[in-house]
């Protein structure tokens, strides 16, 4: 048994907060997005988060590391946009690799800084796969519905070149999140076992799905449920939602997962809903008090935050926690071997 | 803990979950090039909008899954199934059930799980071509996440008897759950329906070896599903569908009390067991359970007399007899098109212009639509397919429109969109986009992540009608802000939409609007930009409704803001403790030249003219743009130009003909400021009072809480100040010039005179205020400034109005009134509402200090309200009836 699903039987473990939200304290330029090496790069990139990873490290490192100090297990890489596709809007398709890898790293870095300090509480990376910006079930003309502006394969490449440079960078998990479009994860998933099998290792996957609005649906238009079907056909770590809602509107869809999943169920919600100003202005407190109801109904195995959170948020939530214990889960059968 | 059953569960846009208490699951089977002729020609024929309405009559029909086959040899199978998948998945009310990827070529399915966001079926595979292909490709489709139907087909052949079956389904499950991995639960087995009664002998058991074959494989093969092609069993029925139907349900009912769980069945060639006819029972049962050597003739003879009874098709369509409107609306919420076209002509001919079609039965279809989706009760693909009848409607209404000869069958308006900078989400972007195009408008989409230059050069070059603004992330909204800065710093005109997840009516109202002359408005929705669009564009409305936007959007921020603002007020008690404390002891008051009451009888026209601004004259022509730029503004350049010759030419009339008549009276008193807030006036041995209002908002420190009174030195300071008063007017004759021009039809000139009469109004202010300070009170006597820098107020010292933000309560006017005797002297009077009588009137007050600026007093608190009552000596209702829009909601 891997460390990360030994943890997982223990307690409940607590993912970091927004990377973003941090990221934008620090109102970085585009001349700070360039640094010198991309100065001459032909496309704007500020925006281009996941290239701080290389232009300025440091500040990456810094929120990760304030992430484990408030408590979190478990950190994400600055990877979100880390494929070909996302890429493609700055011009910056060559980096994937390298992205990917150095984000890992530095994670990686930091983790095991905090590990070293205190093994009773072994830190994790978790590599951040984000939905890309293209949908490969809806079609972005609607003149015509049947037109597809990604494809299976064209997804499942580029996600395998992200997953292959996060696990080289060394991650202890994949993160696939923010599925907005089931068909773009499971292209995710089917990279994953392609890489699984390629190299004959097992890699822990988490799953998390957003729901984007009051239909209670995904993008695509899948109920939870329906959306819990289309991914368990891959051993996962974690089941689960993230983004979109905040931890209370999110409550009645963590409830469809763990009323109908044995696996363990994760959520990170946003720190409320945006106000008018697309701020997100809830309270680690009030926060923390909408998660308590997760915790109360035995809901989760893996609790973080998403937009809008800080390590502010992951403190109160950590605290939280460690007064409950996780939502008893059945590991993926292991007599079905990995596909 | 939940614990999760091994049931087979699917999951198109909704899970279908298969548990042992389900009712057979029933596939549609109809979108099948081998089984349906229609729907193989229509493939052929590249009609997929007519091979969509079979699905969807399917599963209307209560198909809880839909098989879908291209297998034939005169299409592209691969692409056909590809094609009509995506086309499927638009289509939510299809694509709510699971697929069912139906092809005998392995290519064909995996072009097919490649394209399906839901747990498939794939149907099918077997061991025909050995075990190495068998395992291959259940792996694979155990990894694009899709249950499998394994017919009974070996290397040796397909299964015919009992044994053949069972043995291969024992096989065949061995091989997926033990060496591939594959959940039993995800296995569904056909076991080989075939036909009977078809005259050989060795078909007689083929429905009895597939009932008890199926028994065994449920007894034996854990938590395994079997399904079948039940109309193969009638085959020999072909065209008497009176007998097939019996055949299907009775084959069904034995087969399902058997463990057959889920059959590819056309609904609507299936008879209710129960309603079959008993002669005709007795002889399907004979021959499906091979009851009798002679049941295949006794059928055969049978059949003979019910020959040709057909079924009708059972989709419910009464709602096809509800009124126009109703119908037109459900054709766009369900994106129905079959019938649109019948109804819209029938719309067209009911109205005198078939615009008025789009304008009206269909706009009304998709603001119910724009109100399901806002209220989460349609979701994204749906919106998107009723544009999609919405344009379909369109394009058969435009041909008509086109016969009219008339400007409409151009493209009703330019739309620029575009996703701004830093920002490259545009699937919202692209459906506002399309639903626009799809209404006749010309589209013009930048893409994402668009810089402000370009937005505005593009729009500048295609001359665009609205510009769009789309953005998902929160930074986003920042830039919006931008561009509209930059819109009014390039005097655009052009209307701005606001869109996109994080956007809100309450941003673009607060940050947005104010930062742009002309209509911004939030579009939250595809199908809402239609009607806003139109209404912004819409040729004889479109002034009037967008200077209701453009004051919808201001009540609404003042609203919202005052919400926002309600626990940040002070009491009056602190903000008199805040109150601005000038230095009077070094203030250099200078006292009046001369002190009293004046007044100016007829103040000459042509002395005024150069204190005329004419901005606000623009703008009260709904004309927006700085004068004198606006002469020669792109867009509205020559229509202001003609507007200002023609009142050039009227200016002229009204002096030369002395139409109007411009009086003033003033005074400048001495004064003290007393208990805070309030001034004193003395005139002779009278003592008046001027109260003012008090900011009660809580202000950052260092800032004052202000009232006007601040202005002037308190009393107990010891030193001596002084205030004026004036009320000016050029409105005597106005009124009757513009009955005149009335009553000759001639409504242009007669808001012409008016529009000329305010404007002189405030010439005499401004001409007074100047007189005032440079002579009758002296203190900038050395003042030089010229009618730019008096349009700027550059000058030193204020003439608040009594209304107006630095002092809204009207009731002053009152007190103003008696201290300059202004209707006596002048003739201006008050209204029961306190407005001034002619309307081009001003009054107000002079402060002199130099420190003396214009300000908001904004919300004030209830106690500041009682305060006020009580030194007027008013009640406090009254008080309260007065400054009302001032008073600070309470929460």
């Amino acid at each position: 048994m891997k460390p990360i699903e030994e943890a997982l039987q223990q307690r409940i473990l607590v993912l970091d907060g927004a990377m973003g939200t941090m990221l934008q304290r620090y109102h970085f330029t585009e001349a700070d997005f360039r640094g010198e090496r991309f100065k001459d790069h032909k496309h704007p990139v500020q925006g281009n988060n996941d290239l701080l990873s290389l232009t300025q490290p440091e500040a990456i490192a810094t929120v990760h590391a304030k992430y484990f100090e408030a408590g979190a297990d478990i950190v994400e890489t600055n990877t979100f946009s880390g494929t070909t596709i996302a890429m493609a809007d700055y011009g910056m398709e060559d980096l994937v690799y390298e992205l990917n890898y150095e984000s890992a790293k530095i994670a990686k870095e930091v983790a095991k800084k905090f590990t070293d300090k205190d093994p009773e509480k072994p830190r994790f990376v978790a590599g951040a796969m984000g939905p890309t910006n293209k949908t490969a079930s809806l079609s972005p003309d609607v003149n015509n519905p049947g037109f597809r502006a990604i494809s299976f394969n064209e997804l499942r490449l580029a996600y395998k070149q992200q997953a292959a440079a996060l696990l080289d960078g060394g991650v202890d998990m994949l993160l696939v999140e923010t599925v907005f479009d089931t068909l773009n994860a499971k292209a995710a998933l089917f990279a994953i076992e392609e890489l699984k099998e390629e190299r004959n290792i097992s890699v822990p996957t988490m799953l998390s799905g957003t729901i984007t609005d009051a239909s209670g649906r995904t993008l695509s238009g899948q109920t939870a449920e329906a959306f819990l079907i289309s991914v368990s056909h891959i051993p996962l770590l974690s089941i689960g939602f993230n983004c979109a809602l905040g931890a209370k509107q999110l409550t009645p869809h963590l409830e469809v997962l763990a009323r109908n999943s044995s696996l363990a169920v994760s959520a990170y919600p946003n720190a409320g809903l945006p106000n008018a100003f697309g701020e997100y202005d809830e309270t680690p407190e009030e926060m923390a008090q909408q998660i308590k109801t997760y915790l109360e109904k035995q809901l989760i195995n893996i609790v973080g935050g998403c937009c809008g959170t800080t390590p502010e948020h992951i403190k109160a939530i950590a605290a939280l926690v460690k007064n409950y214990a996780p939502r008893p889960f059945l590991w993926p059968d292991k007599t079905l071997k990995s596909v | 803990m939940s614990s999760e059953a091994r049931y087979l569960r699917l999951s198109g846009l909704e899970p279908l979950i298969v548990t042992p208490e389900s009712n057979f699951i029933n596939v549609g089977e109809r979108t099948n090039v081998a089984g349906s002729r229609r729907f193989l020609r229509l493939i052929k024929e590249e009609n997929y909008e007519e091979a969509l309405s079979v699905a969807r009559e399917q599963v209307e029909n209560g198909a809880q899954i839909i098989d879908i086959n291209m297998d034939d040899g005169l299409i592209d199978g691969k692409e056909a199934m590809v094609t009509f998948l995506n086309l499927v998945i638009a289509e939510p009310d299809i694509a709510r059930v699971p697929i069912m990827i139906d092809s005998s070529k392995w290519e064909i399915i995996e072009a097919g799980l490649q394209v399906v966001q839901g747990k498939c079926v794939v149907n099918s595979i077997s061991l025909k071509e050995g075990e190495e292909a068998f395992i291959h490709q259940a792996t694979l489709i155990r990894r694009y996440g899709a249950a499998v139907i394994v017919m009974a087909f070996d290397e040796v052949g397909q299964a015919d008897t009992y044994e053949r079956r069972i043995e291969i389904a024992k096989r065949s499950y061995q091989i997926l759950t033990e060496r591939v991995g594959f959940p039993p639960e995800d296995i569904i087995f056909d076991l080989n329906i075939f036909p009977v009664a078809t005259g050989m002998d060795e078909h007689r058991k083929n429905a009895t070896d597939f009932i008890e074959g199926t028994r065994w494989v449920r007894s034996n093969l854990p938590y395994c599903s079997v399904s079948g092609g039940v109309s193969n069993v009638s085959f020999s029925f072909r065209g008497n569908n009176a007998v097939r139907e019996a055949m299907h349900s009775v084959f069904l009912y034995h087969a399902i009390k058997s463990g057959m769980n889920m059959g590819i069945v056309n609904p609507t060639l299936l008879e209710v067991y129960d309603d079959i006819p008993k002669e005709l029972l007795t002889y399907v049962e004979d021959v499906i359970l091979n009851r009798r050597e002679d049941a295949t003739e006794r059928l055969l003879e049978y059949a003979e007399t019910v020959k040709g009874t057909e079924k009708k098709s059972t989709v419910d369509l009464s709602w096809r007899e509800e009124p126009l409107q109703d119908r037109i609306t459900r054709s766009l919420v369900k994106g129905i098109d079959a019938y649109i076209e019948t109804d819209v002509e029938e719309a067209r001919q009911s109205v005198e212009r078939p615009i008025q079609v789009i304008e009206g039965h269909l706009m009304t279809g998709m603001n119910v639509v724009g109100d399901l989706f806002g209220s989460g009760k349609m979701f994204l693909p749906q919106v998107v397919k009723s544009a999609r009848v919405m344009k379909k409607a369109v394009a058969y209404l435009l041909p008509y429109i086109e016969d009219e000869k008339d400007t409409h069958s151009q493209p009703q308006g330019k739309v620029l969109l575009a996703t701004v900078k830093g920002d490259v989400h545009d699937i919202g972007k692209n459906i506002v986009s399309v639903v626009l195009a799809c209404n006749n408008y010309k589209i013009i989409d930048l893409g994402v992540m668009v810089p402000p230059e370009k937005i505005l050069a593009t729009a500048q070059e295609e001359k665009v009608d609205v510009i769009g603004l789309s953005g998902l992330i929160t930074p986003s909204l920042d830039e919006m802000v931008f561009v509209a800065k930059e819109m009014k710093r390039n005097n655009f005109e052009v209307p701005l939409l606001i869109g996109g997840a994080t956007t809100s009516k309450a941003h673009t109202a607060v940050k947005i609007d104010p930062e742009y002359a002309h209509a911004v408005v939030h579009v939250n929705d595809a199908s809402r930009a239609v009607t806003v669009v139109g209404d912004l564009l819409q040729k004889d409305r479109k002034t009037a409704y967008q200077s209701n936007l453009k004051k919808e959007y201001e009540d609404f921020r003042d609203r919202f803001l005052n919400r926002q603002n309600e626990k940040h007020y002070v009491s009056l008690a602190q903000a008199r403790k805040n109150k601005l404390q000038l230095d009077w002891e070094a203030a250099n008051i200078q006292a009046p030249n001369v002190l009293g009451v004046q007044q100016l009888d007829d103040i000459p026209l042509e002395t005024l003219v150069p204190y005329i601004d004419w901005t606000p004259f623009f703008r009260s022509w709904d004309l927006h743009g700085k004068y004198p730029a606006i002469l020669d503004d792109t867009v509205v350049g020559p229509q202001a130009t003609e507007l200002f010759a023609d009142a050039q030419e009227m200016l002229q009339q009204i002096i030369k003909g002395h139409w109007l008549q411009a009086k003033a009276v003033f005074g400048i008193f001495p004064a003290n400021q007393v208990g805070d807030d309030d001034i004193e006036v003395q005139f002779g041995n009278e003592i008046f009072h001027f109260r003012t209002l008090r900011q009660q908002k809580e202000k950052s420190s260092g800032r004052p809480n202000i009232a006007l009174a601040d202005y002037i030195a308190p009393k107990d300071s010891g030193i001596q100040d002084y205030i004026g008063a004036f009320c000016v007017s050029a409105g005597f004759g106005t009124e009757q010039k513009a009955k005149e021009f009335e009553a000759a039809h001639d409504d242009y000139n007669a808001i012409m005179i008016k529009a000329l009469a305010d404007r002189f109004a405030e010439a005499s202010a401004e001409y007074l205020h100047k007189e005032v300070r440079k002579n009758h009170w002296g203190y900038a006597s050395e003042e030089n400034l010229d009618n730019e820098a008096l349009i700027k107020e550059s000058y030193k010292g204020i003439r608040p109005a009594p209304g107006y933000p630095a002092c809204p309560d009207h009731l002053e006017k009152e007190t103003l009134w008696e201290l300059l005797q202004v209707e006596e002297r002048i003739g201006v009077t008050l209204t029961e509402s306190l407005a001034m009588w002619p309307a081009a009137s001003v009054s107000g007050y002079y402060f002199a200090h130099p420190e003396a600026r214009y300000f908001g007093v904004g919300k004030i608190t209830q106690d500041q309200v009682v305060d006020f009552a009580k030194r007027k000596n008013i009640t406090i209702e009254k008080a309260q009836q007065w400054l009302q829009p001032t008073i600070a909601e309470t929460p």
